[in-house]
């Protein structure tokens, strides 16, 4: 055998097997009252509308797909480059490229439901009346099991509007998405704030029915040589596993304060070890991002894993471990 | 851990796979490195104009590295091998040229999309930059299997960039070679003797891969010259399979409107005549060449080494 000179991340499972079979492992878990047969998900952003990776596998093994951000309009995004590598992660400059609701309800919606997903729409907007009118769209879409409102992009033409910044304003842009909502609403919020608790419970009380934690967190990188900015937009959002140690603190400092709250743990999610780790702090569901970018199957992966890694240590169910940490 | 032979993906001949490759052979290639790995999914799956993203072993290093693929051979049970050409700047490219034969890498691919091959007889004129000259030997194999006349234009900023010559010389009915400074071939730039070349092999169709700026002159001049013109596009790239959208290229669309394409899914390969050339991110950049990281995501030649320094 030779040397395998790249070392695996998905780290070797040493655990001594004194568990149970493989299929008396219970993934399913409920989310704000979605059933969701595995706690695997996308991270918004990162899973493009879904068809791209259901080329690598059937995405509807996941527990849900969560769909890159829709806008009202179609938006174009940043100029390149859009991405530079960082230590253990990478920065992105977007800016929301998407089709647009309509374009997206009329192709990439079909396709999803055609296949049998849970489709968890996030959506984004420039102002609390735009984010009502996506909301107002996605009403009655079959497939759509849940939104998220995005409240924390950081490539934003007026950075000013990163409304997660805000208690208040995002407390206002949750509730009129609320309001027109079917089914539940997550909101996805930013680590960039002096207390995230502050911003979630702002939210939860204006009417979202979960979190999802966190979004990248805003970062830079200079070519040393040329002293231009990496990417043309400047700043751009941090993601990959050198944020993970930040996400999970955030998971379990809002767990801790609002114990009730459903919980979308994301940030640097590569391998099963990550899951439990984002279990134990406090998340009900765990989504996947840059790893996807690294490994197309990670998603597949990841749920078989999970299941095996459940068995191997004799627990039955996922929702066992779900805020267990040890003081 | 991986096992040796592992393939991950659906079986479907033009769906990509993930797999862990067996290193074959590691040589320089003048100022280059080739790099061949055993894969028969990756290889029988590969047309030219494809790439394969590699996962890297330095530290630090997250994202794959996509490589366009340079040839496949396809030699039955034993080893069908895929043959990938890169430049060592930086720590990605670094740790690939430190691989043994018989070490393991994890390969995702074949990704992208393909040179579309001519429908008609005509003659085709194949313009390689650097080592992004790469898939130009791929796509010249499949032209001679089609039995389609394939002419080359090799550049780069001196001899030793110039991407195998030799092979260049046995694959084509004739090649030229450019070199900034004049130690191979003629001295200048590919774009100088485009129209001789095209002229004296009654080109029908070219084809054109390296850095972006010498595809967007080619392009150009092939407008002038009313010749239909491919290209591959280098953009940096994060996933290479069309999630991340970080890889996009201004593409004109046929209602005018000028929309960001993926490189990585919707190209690398693109109509030349179609891009936006004006609105891609070198615009109103006075130096085209400070502006490239040392660690390029698209292993092809830098604008400093084909437009030569200062």
């Amino acid at each position: 055998m030779p040397d395998v000179r790249r070392i695996d991340p998905n780290v070797v499972d040493t655990a001594r097997d004194t568990g149970i079979p493989v299929d008396d492992v219970e993934l399913a878990v409920e989310l704000a009252g979605i059933a969701l047969d595995n706690p695997i998900t996308t991270a918004s952003g990162c899973f493009a509308s879904g068809a791209e990776i259901d080329r690598f596998y059937d995405v509807t093994e996941l527990g849900a797909v969560v769909v890159k951000s829709i806008t009202l309009e179609p938006r174009e995004g940043l100029p390149t480059p859009r991405m530079a590598e960082t230590p253990s992660g990478m920065l992105n400059a977007i800016g929301l490229q998407n089709p647009g609701i309509d374009a997206w309800l009329e192709r990439d919606l079909p396709w999803l439901q055609g296949r049998g997903a849970k489709v968890i729409a996030s959506l984004a907007g420039k102002s609390v009346e735009e984010y009502r009118e996506v909301a107002r769209r996605l009403r009655g879409r079959g497939a759509v099991v849940g939104l998220e409102v995005n409240l924390s992009c950081p490539n934003v033409e007026h950075r000013g509007l990163v409304f997660a910044c805000s208690p208040d304003q995002s407390a206002q842009v949750v509730a009129a998405v609320a309001e027109e909502a079917d089914v539940p609403v997550f909101a996805k919020l930013t680590s960039d704030v002096t207390d995230i608790v502050t911003v979630a419970r702002s939210v939860t009380d204006a009417g979202a029915d979960g979190l999802t934690l966190i979004n990248t967190l805003l970062g830079m990188s200079i070519d040393p040589e040329t002293g231009r900015p990496r990417l043309s937009n400047v700043y751009g959002g941090l993601s990959g596993p050198a944020i993970r140690p930040v996400a999970v603190r955030n998971v379990h400092q809002v767990a801790t304060a609002l114990p009730d709250v459903p919980i979308i743990g994301c940030g640097g999610v590569r391998t099963v070890a990550d899951v439990v780790e984002f279990t134990r702090a406090g998340a009900t569901a765990v989504a996947v991002g840059t790893s996807t970018f690294v490994d197309p199957f990670v998603g597949q992966t990841l749920v078989a894993e999970l299941r095996s890694w459940l068995a191997r240590r004799g627990i039955r169910t996922i929702t066992e471990l779900r805020g267990k940490v040890v003081a | 851990m991986m096992r040796r032979g592992f393939v991950q993906g659906r079986s479907e001949a033009d769906t990509p796979v993930r797999a862990i490759c067996e290193v074959m052979a590691r040589r320089r290639e003048g100022a280059y490195w080739q790099l061949s790995f055993s894969s028969p999914e990756i290889a029988d799956r590969a047309r030219p104009g494809q790439f394969v993203e590699i996962a890297v072993g330095s530290p630090g290093a997250l994202l794959r590295r996509p490589f366009s693929i340079a040839r496949v051979s396809r030699q039955g049970a034993f080893a069908s091998t895929v043959d990938v050409v890169f430049d060592a700047h930086g720590p990605g490219t670094e740790w690939l040229t430190s691989l043994d034969v018989h070490d393991l890498v994890d390969v995702v691919g074949p990704l992208g999309t393909a040179f579309p091959l001519p429908q008609r007889k005509v003659s085709c004129l194949l313009i390689g930059g650097g080592y992004g000259a790469a898939p130009m030997y791929f796509l010249a194999d499949e032209l001679a299997r089609q039995g389609l006349r394939a002419d080359m234009i090799i550049g780069a900023a001196s001899q030793e960039r110039i991407l195998s010559a030799i092979e260049a010389k046995r694959i084509s009915a004739s090649v030229t070679f450019t070199t900034e400074d004049g130690t191979l071939g003629e001295r200048g730039r590919v774009t100088d003797v485009l129209e001789d070349v095209a002229r004296s092999c009654r080109t029908g169709v070219v084809y054109a891969c390296g850095p972006n700026p010498m595809l967007r002159a080619v392009s150009e001049r092939c407008r002038e010259l009313e010749l239909p013109v491919q290209v591959a596009v280098e953009e940096h790239m994060a996933c290479g399979v069309g999630v991340c959208f970080t890889c996009v290229m201004p593409v004109r669309a046929k209602d005018g409107r000028v929309r960001m394409k993926r490189s990585c899914i919707e190209g690398p390969v693109f109509n030349g005549a179609r891009i936006a050339w004006d609105e891609t991110r070198w615009r109103n950049e006075p130096d085209v060449l400070d502006d490239e990281p040392d660690e390029q995501p698209v292993q092809r030649l830098t604008d400093a080494e084909l437009w030569g320094e200062g």
